[in-house]
């Protein structure tokens, strides 16, 4: 118990040891720049810091990885943002023209908020998360990753758990970086179909004229029906209570049909969400004006199983997201990349906190300092600990991207000789 | 592939120029125009002043509308009617077409030079030419908008019928019909194309047409949307160009002022030349001592506080004098009744200090002393950019507070309530003026049949305070005479 004590992550020296030994400045460098030696990817770059007692340093940039190591190293932040790549060095902009300091590229990114679901979960509520709901972001994520590849083409897509009750994605293809705010107010419009925020009403935004829901939304509609079942139904159990179910049955545009659903539920004595649901569709199935029934029962499913977006994360290119593999000041898990293949297994509880960290290098440290002398080798001791697979995963997108450097300079030096 | 297809155009059309730089015709072979290249003929510096004012007239307009959140029906039609008066462009080809064509190319480029220079101007000017476009396009009949289309290589894919079968299921669930035709039907005809999904965002986010690895599926029908698009980007970065090269403008010192003069026309929309067309309101003389009640009803709001002011004070001070005594002259009161009715205003002065420091100034401004000149009134763009310590626009000026009580206790009696006032001052804030002021002038004119969007007639916005005042006496006229009729 004493030693768990003593590494709390709200104490100063914890995080600059997690920073100075198992911080993985290097990937993150390489993730970001796309290539071995610095471009205006990395120095051009903003990082933004947060200091403890809420200190708040933007416009900071750097030449080099160890640059920023240092940096961290001295500032020892409680967490660090990635920002946009600016025209000039965002550490140079007073000595620069207004105009001349713009942002100019930045990875796309997404932020899904469990607080988004709130409406919709039972087994917890603000920040709390637990498996349980753990499995709307999974959810989200089985819809969001492949529709992004397929529709847009994208391949470089990298999900980071927040280190609480999220999920951020970064895409780093060349044509997201440069999208403009338009355009990325455009992506946010086609993802969109449940209205987040404190303003969610229920309808949806995703039928047009003709009635029938657009192509890219029919093909998720087969694989959230399944997740409508284990999830909402089963795992949730959202309608058992009296409130929830009524609000189910604000979705149905039909009041005499409301009116009968209530009268059964009562009758057949339903109290578990898959009755209800059962009879819900009994009744709507009996009735006579059954196309728009049926449009309004693949809305209610769309509404509590489709990925809830914080749309104003991903409008504007300067929107500063927290890096990866930064420490969660609440929680203290570290901010981990996960792989989309295999959400499903990912527990966040199961993701390391710093404590657990610096207690694994504790126990490798004697051998270490036997064999080592000085600091030198500290940068790669994350390689000792339960931090490695994800640094891993995070060095096999790194060097996915860049490969697609190499080739795109291949290509072009041949062009130009 | 993009740029390089895109000089390879402009490589060919300059060869074509060089071989009809004669013929017109060929010059401006459609009345759309995406301004590719820069207009290389001579032109009188009053051309290229009066040009480029009249077709302001019709952005300022354009983006009155805009302000005023008309419905797209509405400003097609204002618009159309505007550029007809000012800029006219007719689609078939005719004699004077030529004429047409060069005036509105040339207009479009001075007004890219006033409007290259700061970011809000290019903003604003690039909104409202693509608005013009727009409109045009839409006026233009389908066959000269489909030759306009081949004359110019958009740089769309078009999808391949077995393409077309694969997506099949996808692109109907997404297709929209025109509203008549059965919708298995008008799909079956319907010609779709590919573009990067970046150059038709709009289409994206209203989740309108079919995405696959980044590329859009465009019907036919939504084609012109990636033509806007075009022409919006394609202006943006042309003007951004332009604003870096303007310092280098080997210019000779007689068309920076008047391209300043230019930018400045967007504050308040083109100031109309309001002057006094002998007679047309000056029929029925106007006395000095019918002022008091022509202000009540039919001024304007700067020239109504003037007037009270002069009332409260006794006195005005000398800029106020001026700009109130043009305005009243305009109006229509001969020299003689303006100096009975300055005289009458200052009644704490002797005659001789009146004679001696006043009347000399009132003459002037009728042009019978000094140098004569014949001084016009001022207007709403003069008005407005006046320096701090002239009598400016009181939509301006006044603080929130005073300009909604002052706009009460002015207009109240002429129909103007309290529940008018957030509409009005949303406008203010939005530093639309001169829409504020059209707004009140429909108000307290309801009771003469005027509607919301009329403006002072045909849609036209307040841009001068003797129009504002014209047009109100106009129609009280006919207001008395329809109802002595009954």
């Amino acid at each position: 118990m004493d030693i768990e004590a003593d590494y709390d992550h709200s104490l100063p020296e914890v995080m600059l040891t997690y920073y100075r030994r198992l911080y993985p400045f290097r990937p993150i460098f390489t993730w970001l720049n796309h290539d071995h030696t610095p471009t205006r990817l990395f120095t051009h770059r903003e990082w933004a810091f947060t200091l403890a007692g809420d200190v708040y340093l933007r416009y900071n940039s750097f030449a080099t990885a160890e640059d920023l190591k240092k940096q961290v190293c001295d500032l020892n932040p409680t967490r660090f943002e990635i920002g946009p790549v600016y025209s000039a060095r965002p550490r140079d902009r007073k000595t620069v023209r207004p105009s001349a300091f713009q942002p100019v590229q930045r990875e796309l990114v997404f932020d899904l908020d469990m607080t988004d679901y709130d409406p919709i979960r039972t087994c917890c509520s603000d920040a709390d998360i637990c498996k349980r709901c753990w499995a709307f972001i999974t959810a989200a994520v089985r819809v969001l990753d492949p529709a992004i590849r397929d529709q847009f083409g994208y391949e470089h897509l990298l999900w980071v758990y927040s280190g609480r009750r999220g999920i951020h994605l970064w895409i780093s293809d060349k044509e997201a970086l440069d999208l403009t705010d338009q355009e990325r107010k455009a992506i946010v419009g086609w993802m969109t179909v449940v209205n987040s925020g404190k303003d969610s009403n229920k309808r949806l935004s995703v039928r047009t004229s003709s009635k029938s829901l657009p192509a890219p939304l029919q093909n998720v509609l087969e694989n959230l029906k399944h997740t409508f079942t284990t999830l909402i139904l089963r795992d949730q159990d959202l309608f058992a209570s009296n409130e929830a179910a009524a609000a189910l049955l604000e979705h149905i545009p039909d009041q005499e049909i409301v009116e009968k659903v209530k009268t059964n539920w009562i009758n057949s004595a339903c109290s578990t969400s898959e009755a209800k649901w059962v009879e819900l569709l009994k009744t709507v199935r009996s009735s006579k004006s059954s196309d728009i029934l049926q449009a309004a029962m693949e809305d209610i499913i769309l509404y509590y199983t489709y990925p809830r977006l914080d749309a104003e994360v991903s409008k504007h290119r300067n929107h500063l997201l927290k890096a990866p593999f930064c420490v969660h000041p609440k929680t203290g898990r570290v901010c981990v990349p996960v792989d989309p293949e295999k959400v499903e297994e990912f527990d966040p509880e199961a993701v390391p906190t710093v404590a657990q960290l610096l207690r694994e290098l504790d126990s490798i440290t004697p051998a270490t300092n036997s064999e080592e002398s000085g600091n030198e080798h500290h940068h790669s001791d994350w390689e000792k600990t339960s931090l490695k697979p994800y640094v891993d995963l995070l060095n096999r997108h790194a060097s996915s991207l860049m490969e697609k450097t190499r080739l795109e300079k291949r290509t072009q030096g041949s062009m130009a000789w | 592939m993009y740029r390089s297809g895109e000089r390879q155009v402009a490589h060919e059309t300059r060869e074509t120029n060089a071989l009809v730089e004669n013929n017109g015709l060929l010059r401006y072979a459609n009345a759309l125009n995406f301004y590719d290249h820069p207009p290389l003929f001579d032109v009188t510096v009053d051309e290229f002043e009066t040009t480029a004012i009249d077709r302001l007239r019709v952005l300022a307009e354009i983006e009155s509308s805009l302000a005023r959140n008309r419905t797209w029906e509405e400003l097609k039609a204002i618009t159309y009617a505007q550029y007809m008066k000012y800029v006219p462009l007719h689609t078939s080809t005719f004699t004077d077409a030529v004429e047409e064509r060069r005036k509105d190319h040339l207009g479009h480029y001075v007004l890219r030079l006033a409007f290259c220079r700061s970011e809000d101007l290019r903003r604003r000017f690039v909104k409202a030419e693509s608005v013009l476009f727009r409109v045009r396009f839409e006026q233009t009949e389908i066959e000269l908008r489909k030759e306009f289309l081949n004359s110019r290589n958009f740089n769309w894919i078009a999808v391949t019928q077995e393409e077309k079968a694969q997506y099949h299921q996808e692109l109907y669930s997404m297709y929209q019909s025109p509203k008549q035709e059965n919708r298995a039907d008008a799909f079956k005809k319907e010609k779709f194309s590919k573009v990067r999904w970046t150059r038709v965002p709009d289409l994206v986010e209203a989740r309108r047409v079919f995405l696959k690895s980044g590329w859009a599926y465009v019907p036919g029908r939504e084609q012109s949307s990636i033509i806007f698009q075009e022409f919006e980007v394609q202006l943006e970065k042309a003007l951004e160009a332009t604003s870096r090269l303007i310092p280098r403008l080997d210019e000779d010192s007689r068309l920076i002022p008047v391209l300043d003069n230019l930018s400045q026309g967007f504050v308040a929309g083109i100031a109309s030349e309001w002057m006094n067309a002998a007679g047309s309101s000056s029929s029925s003389d106007i006395r000095a001592e019918m002022v008091d009640g022509l202000a009540k009803k039919h001024f304007p709001m700067c020239m109504r506080g003037m007037h009270e002011n002069l009332r409260r004070d006794h006195h005005l001070k000398h800029f106020g004098r001026l700009q109130y005594g043009l305005f009243l002259k305009v109006l229509g009161l001969s020299i003689e009744e303006a100096v009975a009715f300055w005289r009458k205003s200052f009644d704490r002065m002797t005659d001789d200090k009146f004679s001696k420091e006043y009347k000399y100034n009132i003459r002037h401004s009728y042009g019978l002393e000094g140098k004569r000149a014949n001084y016009p009134a001022k207007n709403c763009l003069q008005i407005l950019t006046s320096s701090p310590s002239d009598v400016g626009c009181p939509y301006r000026t006044f603080s929130p507070e005073n300009l909604q009580t002052a706009l009460l206790s002015m207009y109240s009696q002429e129909g103007l309530k309290s529940s008018d006032l957030p509409e009005i001052m949303s406008t203010v804030k939005a530093g639309h003026y001169h829409v504020a002021c059209t707004r009140v002038f429909e108000i307290t004119h309801a009771s003469c049949g005027v509607a919301k969007g009329e403006g002072i007639g045909g849609g036209e916005s307040v841009t001068h305070p003797n129009q504002y005042a014209a047009r109100s006496m106009e129609l009280g006229k006919s207001k008395k005479e329809d109802d002595a009729m009954e």
